[in-house]
Order: structure tokens, then C-alpha cells, then sequence
């Protein structure tokens, strides 16, 4: 179902807010659809968009410096508030593939992960150094948990163990908990009470 | 495990739902006891159900409403109830059908039972102590007012819990937030979460479940236990929990889905259980003073931007973030927010829409009107609440003032169901998120306590409700 990702080397796009929500990322009126493609065009649509339709020159996404960028360098606890899954599909959609921080909101963090897409949290001096260096190339190494910079110094994130194997090998979760399901089955039979 | 080892409320309800315990190469198979549905964050789920040819394994332990993108329009007949949008029509009726191939219980257009998701699982008895309750929905968190572990989930998620009943989760840390003392008349638990996120801040509960315990949450009825957990979220907390007590079991008894007779003892002895045990530790301990809180409005783009109402708008215009914020609210640093004039008042939300919190805005509007040029929306959480405060009167207390008395949904708390503020204009809401753009586009939203809401809908400003708690009595 998700593409596996080992490495990710890409120019970053920087975005210093803090307390990004799920809500700027893709606004609610935009969840009316049944589907989970096609919405690249929303994301950061109230950012992106003037309210005539027009693209919002200053914003970054629409600079022509971000064009290709794979990786967003967002400010501290990015991806709060709603859990709405559109939101890593809408990142993923426009072309993103991975959010740096010094924080990541735990639903957003666990949505991402189930899509490929990757929420790394760094040190706060590598955040800083990123958000003072937009457009730098840095390679995100999956399988060794690392995320290294032009200079060639490497810094490693916390990830997972579990979803680091699942995004290695493209592995989808469910069929993992499908694999349980004799397990299942008996806790439901063994459990004291039934709900 | 040592059984002799004091266990939180969090750590009895989680270890009773281990289907498989984690290891460092693994999470823990997490069984759920309770998934609600609605319309917005399951069509993909049930695509790929399809795609994949699974049933859902418990039917039975489904539960369906409808609630985000429909209308709160006043209609006499649901016959006559039109969704707002091509696809947000095509949205709802997908959830019918899906529900309908899938044997799923929905409490679709014609239900009485129909409502917010959170507001109709504790109505329905549905939700109970030490279950594990999920929802395609960050504000799950409401039911943990019941000691339920509670707690939102993605669409993936989602299509996980129909298929297997489980989902695979690594064990959270503890917080618990003590609060002591009384509060005083006019400061309502919408303050008391207020204060905490603004004390805590929006990712003061990341990576944690919350126990709100303490003198102050003890005395609070089930409603407003229900208003703190909801928010749990806002501080970034996976859920919040509070301890089944006599209020929970006077809550529980009676209704249609709570065991009956002999396993209704046999719950309420379980449930009484769950509290945590003397000298249980917590991974994180926050103290907070009820006797001191007072009401409490935002003022900035998220939650934990939060003053007292008679605070001036604090001064940290060196952080970029901050300003932008006040830019966006139009708001002034060193300013009180009583100069700020409303536009739009809107009661209702998961967060306020149950009797008590239509009950405590119409004891400020009876008899009162509100101010020219002010809208206010009062949307009732669910139809039995809107049968239950037309029954007592209290749509006439809101008609009479010159707000409007809707059907139930989420309306104004998300605009994207035809209710929105216009962009430009001042909310005071009784929802939960401030964001940018959250009750429409270029919205501004200050959140409040029912009680702050009326109170500033008469004004037109934004305005301390306690002056007419003082006249009232």
C-alpha cells in the first residue's frame, strides 16, 4: 500500500510557525470528499490562495525556490489540533514527503507514518540551524535513523522501531494485525467482561 | 505483572485491552471496545474494505451518526433537510450506504438519536467506564470523562478497528492535573480547561494521557467532566481520563445501552474499581488552584492564547509567531478584549452543547436581548437534547433574545456544513479551536464558556458574565 522509503535527499522548504494545525494544512471544508487522492491543491489552501483565487506570491510553497522540495522545515509541534488524515495526504499529494521539527503532534505523527510520509524530530540546535539555512540539501537515511547536513554532520532522530521496519520494507499495518487475528479472537472469548 | 504495584486509572483500563503487549520491535495489539463512525473520516476506510474484501469484525460494537458536514438548518421534517454542497450531499449518503452494506447502526437523518458523535455516545449509554473507545475524531477524548480510554484516530485507523476490532499502539505516559479548591459562581469547566492549556501550553500533553483529578473536578457533574476531557486534545494530550464515581454511576443508570439488573452491579463494582490506586505515580504532575480561576477567552489563533476576561491582551510581540496571531485576530497588545466588538455568538460544539451549557446561556439571556448587529446561533449537541430544551423551555429563552434555535451538528465549530462566521468578523464561540480559518474563512474566534458567550452576545463585546450571575441572584 505505501511506498517503501529508505533515504530521502532533498533541498528543504522552510516554514518557522509554530503550532501548525491540521486545520492550515487543509482546511475543514475541503473533507467533504469520499476519496483520499487529488488534494495536493488544497494543502495550505487559506496560505496559498488570496481570496480572489489568486496564488499568495509571498507564501512559501509559491516561491520559486521551493519548487521540488521534498522536505518542509516547520516550527515546533507541527500538525496539531485535528486528526484528520488529509492532512500527510494533502503533503503528499503536492509533493512532500517529510516534515522536520522539534516537535511533531502525536495523531499527525501516526497519520504520516501510516502513508510514507515521514515526521522527523531533531535537536533543538539542528532545528535552528535549519531554519536559518532554507534550500539546503539534506538527506533524511531511514534505515540509520539519521538526518545529515550539507556540512556532512549527522544528527539522528527518534523513530519507532516498528514503523521504521514498515516504512523500510513498505509495509502496510493492517495486514500485520490480521496476522493476530487468532490472538484477537481469543481475547475476546477469554476476556472477564464483554463490552 | 506485580499486582501489588499502585496502578493509575490509565495503566488498569489499558492493561485490561492488551490483545499482545508491546516489545521494543513491536507496539501492543490494543483491543477497542467502542468505535464511533461518522460521515467524514470513514468513506476511505470503508473503500478499503472493499478493495480488500473484509467484512467489519463487530458490527456490534459500531456505532454511527451523522453530524459533521450536515445541516443544522431548522426543518419540520428531515425529508426536507438539504446538505449544504454537491459533495458534502454525495458525503452522507455514502455513510448510509456504507453503514447499510456493512450492517453497521447509524443514527442517520431520521433518528431521534442522531447528534455530535460525542455528545450521542454518553447520551446513549454507549460510552462506560474502562471501555476503550475510538473515533475517526481528535475530540473522542470527551468520553474519557467517564474513565474510558478515549482517543482520536486517523482514516487509516479507522479501516484497522472495522477490520480487526484492534490497533496497534505504543503505551503513552502519564500526566495528572490536580485540580484543588472551588470554583467560584460564573467560572465553568470551559474556564478550568481554558486556564490549563494556557498553563500548560499546546503541547504540554504530547505523548501523554491526562487524569484531571482533584476537589474541583470531583464536584463536577458529568456535562461539564465531559467539557474538560473534550479539550484534552488542545493541549496535545492522546486523552484525558477522569475516575468513575457516584456522579459517573447517577449519569449511567437507566440508560438504553448500560448493562441492566444483576450485570448492572456487577459494572458498577467494576467500574468503581478503576480509579487509581493510592501512590500510583505519574510520569508528570501539573497543580492547578481552582478557588482562583476565573472566566477565561481566548485571544490569539490557538487555545493556549487564553486570558481571563479581565485581563488586558498580553505583550510578546518579539515572538513571530505571536504577532501573527494578533495580526490575524486584529487584536491589540495592552488592550482589554471588552473593546473587541462581536459579530457572531455561536453555542454548541462538542466541547458546550448539552443542557447544562444551554441551561447556564439562557439563565444570562432570560428576559435580555442581544445587541444589534450580533448573530447568535445556539445548536443544541443532539435531538435529544433539542427535545429536551424545548421541553423546559429554554428555545424560547434563545428566540425571544433574538438568537437563532437549530438541529443539531457540529455546525459553526468547523464551517463545513453551510454554517460559517463570515471572514473579517469576531466569534465568541463555545467550541474548542481558534485556529485560522477554523468557523470560516479569515474567521476570528474567541473561545468562551457558555456562560461568557451570553453574556458578551447582550454586550456585544466581548464580556465577564459575572455581573449578571450578581443581578440574578
Amino acid at each position: 500500500m505505501i511506498q517503501a522509503i529508505h533515504q530521502l535527499v532533498s533541498r528543504t522548504a522552510v516554514m518557522p510557525a509554530t503550532d501548525v494545525d491540521t486545520d492550515q494544512i487543509i482546511p475543514a471544508r475541503f473533507l467533504t470528499t469520499t476519496s483520499r487522492e487529488g488534494l495536493g491543491s488544497k494543502l495550505f489552501h487559506d496560505w496559498r490562495y488570496e481570496s480572489d483565487g489568486s496564488e499568495n506570491a509571498d507564501f512559501l510553497l509559491n516561491r520559486p525556490e521551493s519548487a521540488g522540495c521534498q522536505i518542509l522545515v516547520a516550527g515546533h509541534n507541527f500538525g496539531c489540533g485535528s486528526s484528520r488524515e488529509h492532512a500527510p495526504w494533502a503533503l503528499l499529494d503536492y509533493g512532500l514527503r517529510a516534515v522536520i521539527s522539534t516537535e511533531i503532534a502525536d495523531i499527525f505523527r501516526s497519520n504520516s507514518l501510516k502513508n510514507g510520509f515521514l515526521p522527523i524530530v531533531v535537536d533543538d540546535e539542528t532545528h535552528k540551524w535549519l531554519l536559518e539555512n532554507p534550500g539546503c540539501e539534506v538527506t533524511i537515511d531511514v534505515e540509520q535513523s539519521t538526518i545529515t547536513l550539507p556540512s556532512g554532520q549527522s544528527a539522528s532522530f527518534p523513530i519507532d522501531e516498528f514503523a521504521r521496519y514498515c516504512l523500510i520494507e513498505g509495509i502496510d499495518q493492517l495486514g500485520f494485525l490480521q496476522n493476530h487475528s487468532d490472538a484477537i479472537q481469543q481475547f475476546e472469548e477469554t476476556r472477564t467482561w464483554k463490552p | 505483572m506485580n499486582s501489588n504495584v499502585p496502578k493509575t486509572l490509565f495503566e488498569k483500563v489499558w492493561s485490561q485491552h492488551l490483545v499482545n503487549d508491546e516489545t521494543p520491535a513491536t507496539p501492543a495489539i490494543l483491543y477497542i471496545d467502542l468505535h464511533l463512525i461518522h460521515e467524514v473520516t470513514t468513506p476511505q476506510a470503508f473503500t478499503l474494505l472493499r478493495e480488500k474484501g473484509l467484512p467489519v469484525r463487530r458490527p456490534d460494537l459500531t456505532l454511527g451518526t451523522m453530524d459533521h458536514s450536515t445541516p443544522t438548518t431548522p426543518v419540520r421534517s428531515f425529508k426536507d433537510l438539504a446538505v449544504v454542497g454537491e459533495s458534502a450531499a454525495n458525503q452522507v449518503v455514502k455513510m448510509q450506504q456504507n453503514c447499510k452494506e456493512f450492517g453497521l447502526q447509524l443514527h442517520g437523518f431520521e433518528s431521534e438519536f442522531r447528534g455530535i458523535v460525542h455528545v450521542i455516545g454518553p447520551e446513549l449509554g454507549a460510552t462506560q467506564p474502562g471501555k476503550t473507545i475510538v473515533c475517526g475524531d481528535s475530540h473522542t477524548s470527551t468520553h474519557g470523562a467517564f474513565g474510558a480510554l478515549a482517543f482520536g484516530i486517523g482514516t487509516t485507523e479507522v479501516g484497522h478497528v472495522l477490520a480487526t476490532q484492534c490497533l496497534l499502539q505504543r503505551k503513552p505516559k502519564t500526566l495528572a492535573i490536580e485540580v484543588s479548591g472551588e470554583l467560584q459562581p460564573g467560572v465553568t469547566a470551559k474556564d478550568v480547561i481554558l486556564a490549563i492549556i494556557g498553563e500548560i501550553g499546546v503541547d504540554g500533553g504530547t505523548g501523554h494521557v491526562i487524569e484531571f483529578r482533584g476537589a474541583a473536578i470531583e464536584a463536577m457533574s458529568m456535562e461539564a467532566r465531559m467539557t474538560v476531557c473534550n479539550m484534552s486534545i488542545e493541549a496535545g494530550a492522546r486523552a484525558g481520563m477522569i475516575a468513575p464515581d457516584e456522579t459517573t454511576i447517577a449519569y449511567l443508570k437507566g440508560r438504553q445501552m448500560v448493562p441492566a439488573g444483576k450485570t448492572w452491579n456487577e459494572a458498577v463494582a467494576r467500574w468503581l474499581d478503576l480509579r487509581s490506586d493510592p501512590g500510583a505515580e505519574f510520569d508528570k504532575t501539573v497543580s492547578i488552584n481552582g478557588d482562583t480561576l476565573l472566566p477565561m477567552v481566548t485571544f490569539g489563533t490557538n487555545p493556549g492564547m487564553v486570558i481571563p476576561v479581565t485581563d488586558v491582551v498580553p505583550d510578546s510581540t518579539g515572538d513571530a509567531s505571536f504577532r501573527k496571531a494578533l495580526d490575524y485576530m486584529q487584536i491589540t497588545p495592552g488592550k482589554p478584549l471588552s473593546q473587541s466588538r462581536v459579530d457572531v455568538v455561536f453555542v454548541g460544539s462538542c466541547t458546550n452543547s448539552r443542557i447544562s451549557d444551554l441551561q447556564q446561556a439562557a439563565d444570562i439571556l432570560g428576559g435580555r436581548k442581544v445587541a444589534d448587529g450580533v448573530r447568535m446561533l445556539v445548536v443544541p449537541g443532539s435531538q435529544q437534547i433539542k427535545k429536551e430544551a424545548e421541553s423546559i423551555g429554554l428555545d424560547r429563552i434563545f428566540v425571544e433574545a433574538g438568537a437563532e434555535w437549530r438541529e443539531s451538528g457540529c455546525s459553526m465549530c468547523l464551517g463545513m456544513n453551510g454554517d460559517t462566521v463570515p471572514s473579517g468578523q469576531l466569534s465568541v464561540s463555545t467550541s474548542n479551536r481558534n485556529f485560522e480559518g477554523r468557523q470560516g474563512i479569515g474567521a476570528r474566534t474567541i473561545l468562551a464558556s457558555p456562560m461568557t458567550a451570553a453574556a458578551s452576545a447582550i454586550e456585544g463585546h466581548v464580556a465577564d458574565p459575572r455581573p449578571y450571575l450578581q443581578v440574578a441572584s
